[in-house]
């Protein structure tokens, strides 16, 4: 009984890495060309949270929760509120003119893509199945463990970095003091 | 088909980014172009999961704790950047915006 149990939800990770993927790939489109900035910022959020749901296939539960802790929640609303700070809403400022880097840029992206596909297809890295440890190394036990022994000093030297982008961004988001 | 190849993750990561780079190429609102950044640094992250999950190896995954706060303090001071740009010069457009040229 484990077995089929254990069949029936690897084939739906399959159908869930379509689902997402191609939600994923949708709403990024979605982010590049909608106008208005705060609808942008709106179809991040759904591209964040798809990406979450991919990380959920790879079974890393630790990762999809961040992502959806950091990203979708403190980093876009970060995000829009600046959005709306600026009140970038008018629309005879939103009118952008056409310009033939876009039909450049996105050809040149398409050609990547296409490259991409060829690399792949014609030379398979050869892992076909995911890791039988894979949940166990999603797992936050495990990534805690590695993260506070071999990584503790990256650990403390991205605090410090935090801290200096916090004192960054409040110096220049500052207005400047009369002398 | 019950498994998928680790090439489906890489191909669709490498999809996402290119649309990261195009919307950097094409945009000229600096707050689409840093959300443009993070679809980029997305993008990475899901490659960087999945050779950990493939491979089973779990430094990939810690890899993407340090983007993600690296992403945090980029996403703060690159907005805390257009707040002082849209305070000196009343636009957010790039194009608009020359001091740096000489």
């Amino acid at each position: 009984m484990p077995l089929t149990r254990r069949d029936r939800v690897v084939s739906t990770e399959v159908v869930f890495f379509f689902l997402f993927g191609a939600a994923a790939i949708g709403s990024a489109l979605a982010v590049i060309t909608r106008r208005n900035p705060l609808a942008s910022a709106l179809w991040m959020i759904a591209y964040f949270l798809m990406l979450a749901g991919l990380y959920l296939t790879l079974q890393a539960s630790l990762i999809a929760v961040m992502q959806v802790l950091i990203y979708a929640g403190a980093i876009m609303v970060l995000v829009i509120f600046v959005v709306m700070l600026l009140n970038l809403g008018n629309p005879e400022q939103l009118r952008e003119r056409f310009n033939p880097r876009v039909v450049l840029a996105s050809a040149l992206g398409a050609l990547l893509v296409l490259q991409f596909l060829v690399l792949f297809v014609s030379r398979p890295t050869g892992y076909s199945t995911p890791s039988p440890r894979a949940a166990e190394i999603g797992s936050p036990g495990t990534l805690g463990r590695v993260l506070f022994t071999d990584y503790l000093f990256p650990f403390e030297a991205v605090s410090l970095l935090l801290l200096a982008a916090v004192v960054g961004a409040v110096v220049l988001a500052k207005r400047k003091l009369e002398p | 088909m019950t498994h998928l190849p680790l090439e489906a993750y890489l191909l669709l990561s490498a999809t996402l980014f290119t649309i990261g780079v195009v919307g950097v190429l094409t945009r000229r609102n600096a707050i689409v172009i840093l959300m443009a950044i993070e679809i980029m640094l997305n993008a990475v992250n899901l490659s960087l999961v999945g050779f950990s999950s493939y491979l089973g190896n779990p430094e990939g995954q810690l890899l993407v704790f340090f983007v993600m706060a690296v992403a945090a303090a980029e996403a703060a001071v690159g907005l805390a950047i257009v707040i002082a740009l849209f305070r000196n010069r009343q636009t957010v457009y790039v194009d608009e915006v020359n001091i740096m040229r000489w």
